[in-house]
């Protein structure tokens, strides 16, 4: 069986089909009860599953995500929603200090099978804070594993292993595509969220990107394809750990590798991907490895948003600059 | 301009209130209208022999510091009646998270001395689940927020309030005056209040946060603090072991019947430094440290034992029981095995990533080039 749902939807149904197999799922955050969440991400679940296991909270981030470390001592598998991007920081310490380290700070003894669901990134207009790209400040965080889906099948499935792993996952939610539908296959089993899949073949420049940018890349795609330009796509869907063994043979094929992310580039993960192709596909490298990023400026007001993100035009720019090098 | 501000102990806000006290200074016994307590002279004496090795166990500690065994102590000298009498009131099924200092409660609960952790050969030590005993939270007041959550998760599986005295739990949160202005205190105390989490929030509030009194961190006591997140607070002699136990009981009890979080400022005092590292002359006076002296929490309790008719014999035995104790640790901690780095990698995650394997076998690898090589 398969059903066409907007991506917030599929997380919808994926949170839903996680609180149904555990009892010991919960999920918690601001808003996340009767209102169903700023996104309407959590809708109706606390109507079905009650207000013990759909927690509205207090508005305090530490105080959600440092709860959550306790109930996860307790037993409980927490899945927090952090409302957006930039309210992540008033966590940070929980997240970084606390979460990540009690598996390691214990040997082992200690398991935080914690999810934080953060809606992230710009192209909706918003006001200040509402539009930024943290996530490599998590990849970079020992102990934490990272989680990006684009589509809405892979949101549908990935929030739903994301609880399962006994291991603390950041969930990055592409807020802009929320609403964008796609085919989700509800029976048959998933692939492992833990690598990074080709969403395009091609054969003269390697795109790597992840989340929100998969889209965006993909029409980049199709317009270089309108001038015999044939670009191969490759969504990492694993931030952290990165699987880049298709990455790199990809960019053996093709010889030029281009990182997209709505990220500012200085330390965004182009730059941990722009590394790693190097040490590994030197030889085959028929250009330097291009980043079409974020500008590092602090996210911009929302009316000059366009520029600062990467489109379609920015990237076929930096295919070009890469094919003529 | 300048701050106008009084930063002296005695300039604390709340140092005129009434404090719940049930031994004096002088070892005479106080009647309180509501908190009591139970236990008899047989009692006292374990709490006494509880008291004595907390310190023998922190001096013991501070030694090995000062002989290069450890790298840093935080000594709790003077704080034993807060942390003895409030963790001999906890119940196997009860859970606490402590702070770097609570080498007393450590005791209570049947957690060896923290001297992994500060030798470096470790950063926990324990296993958390089988002592009802948190790993040390050295992020100041993070750990309370920790507390409020698995106290939240007791409410969930229905381990409050059931009338099972063995059944029924609570949560301790030990922090201290310092963390008291950290916003994660202050979160769980809402969370916990709007939750009615089985939770009691354990302040040792020994006057200093690193160098800075408490005159300089508060204009209100940390114990009034909870009637602003709407539940109560209570202000007790931290240096009564007898308070600190009766105080934190009903407190718990009250927690464990459904009753909601109770905080408790214990009213202390750290005779020592924040820590090895630390030189408290260069803050505060001798005889600030000297009047406190006077109101040591060992000895008034060794003052009602021996009018009450506990006979020598008793304290001598519990000096020699010390004695052996100091040097249990002395060769516990000897015997501490060195870390292995090469391990450490497969303990960042439940399982071990393709990235983190390649670094370990690199790691490995280039330490056996020196293998039999003499540094």
């Amino acid at each position: 069986m398969s059903d066409k749902l907007p991506i917030a939807k599929a997380i919808n149904a994926g949170l839903r089909a996680a609180l149904e197999s555990d009892e010991k799922v919960l999920v918690m955050g601001e808003d996340v009860g009767p209102l169903g969440g700023v996104f309407r991400v959590t809708d109706g679940l606390q109507k079905d599953f009650g207000e013990s296991r759909v927690m509205d909270t207090p508005l305090a981030e530490s105080g959600i995500v440092g709860t959550a470390i306790g109930l996860a001592f307790r037993g409980y598998r927490p899945i927090v929603e952090i409302q957006f991007d930039g309210f992540v920081y008033p966590a940070y310490d929980q997240i970084v200090s606390q979460v990540a380290k009690l598996h390691f700070r214990s040997s082992g003894a200690v398991r935080m099978p914690i999810v934080i669901r953060i809606p992230y990134g710009g192209g909706i207009g918003a006001v200040e804070h509402h539009s930024e790209s943290p996530e490599a400040q998590f990849v970079m965080t020992a102990g934490l594993k990272v989680l990006a889906p684009a589509t809405a099948n892979d949101a549908y499935w990935m929030i739903q292993q994301a609880v399962q792993t006994d291991d603390p996952v950041v969930f990055m939610e592409p807020k802009r595509r929320y609403w964008e539908a796609g085919e989700v296959d509800l029976d048959s089993e998933p692939m492992s969220p833990w690598q990074s899949l080709i969403r395009r073949d091609g054969s003269d420049a390697t795109l790597i990107t992840y989340g929100p940018m998969v889209t965006t890349c993909l029409e980049a795609a199709e317009a270089a394809n309108e001038d015999g330009v044939d670009l191969e796509v490759i969504d990492l869907r694993t931030l952290s750990p990165l699987d880049l063994a298709p990455v790199h043979e990809s960019v053996r094929r093709t010889g030029h590798a281009i990182v997209v992310h709505e990220a500012s580039r200085t330390l965004g993960l182009g730059a941990e991907v722009a590394a790693r192709v190097t040490e590994e596909c030197f030889y085959s490298l028929e250009s330097p490895v291009q980043r079409v990023t974020g500008y590092d400026t602090p996210y911009p007001p929302s009316r000059v948003e366009d520029d600062f993100l990467p489109g379609i035009d920015r990237i076929l720019d930096a295919v070009d600059h890469a094919r003529a090098y | 301009m300048t701050i106008p501000v009084s930063a002296s102990v005695e300039s604390a806000p709340g140092a005129d209130l009434p404090l719940v006290q049930l031994l004096s200074p002088e070892g005479e016994r106080l009647q309180h209208p509501e908190f009591h307590f139970d236990g008899d002279d047989a009692a006292i004496r374990s709490l006494y022999r509880d008291l004595v090795m907390s310190r023998r166990i922190d001096n013991e500690a501070f030694a090995l510091q000062r002989h290069g065994e450890l790298g840093l102590w935080p000594q709790a000298l003077g704080q034993e009646a807060a942390q003895v009498g409030s963790a001999r009131a906890l119940r196997k099924q009860d859970y606490a998270f402590p702070t770097y200092r609570e080498h007393g409660v450590a005791y209570c609960l049947g957690v060896d001395p923290a001297l992994a952790l500060f030798r470096g050969v470790s950063l926990g030590g324990w296993v958390p689940a089988e002592h009802g005993f948190a790993l040390i939270s050295i992020i100041i007041g993070a750990h309370t927020l920790h507390a409020t959550g698995y106290a939240l998760g007791l409410s969930l599986d229905g381990v409050v309030g059931t009338g099972d005295p063995d059944r029924d739990a609570a949560v301790i949160a030990y922090f201290g005056d310092g963390a008291s202005s950290q916003g994660d205190v202050n979160e769980a105390f809402d969370f916990a209040a709007v939750n009615h989490a089985p939770v009691v929030f354990f302040c040792q509030n020994n006057q200093y946060a690193i160098s800075v009194p408490v005159s300089r961190q508060m204009t209100v006591p940390v114990a009034q603090r909870a009637a602003g997140f709407g539940f109560r607070g209570v202000r007790v002699d931290g240096n009564d072991v007898l308070a600190c136990q009766a105080v934190t009981a009903a407190a718990l009890q009250q927690a464990r019947d459904g009753g909601g979080p109770m905080l408790i400022e214990a009213v202390t005092y750290r005779m020592g430094a924040h820590t090895t590292s630390d030189d408290a002359s260069r803050y505060r006076d001798a005889d600030e440290v000297e009047e406190w002296k006077a109101k040591d929490p060992i000895a008034r309790v060794e003052a009602y034992l021996r009018s009450n008719g506990t006979i020598d014999q008793f304290f001598t035995d519990i000096a020699a029981e010390a004695e052996q104790l100091g040097e249990d640790i002395r060769a516990a901690c000897h015997a501490l095995p060195e870390p292995d780095l090469a391990a450490l990698f497969d303990q960042v995650y439940t399982e071990q990533t393709d990235e983190l394997k390649e670094q370990q076998a690199a790691y490995v690898a280039w330490r056996s080039q020196y293998e039999g090589v003499e540094s």
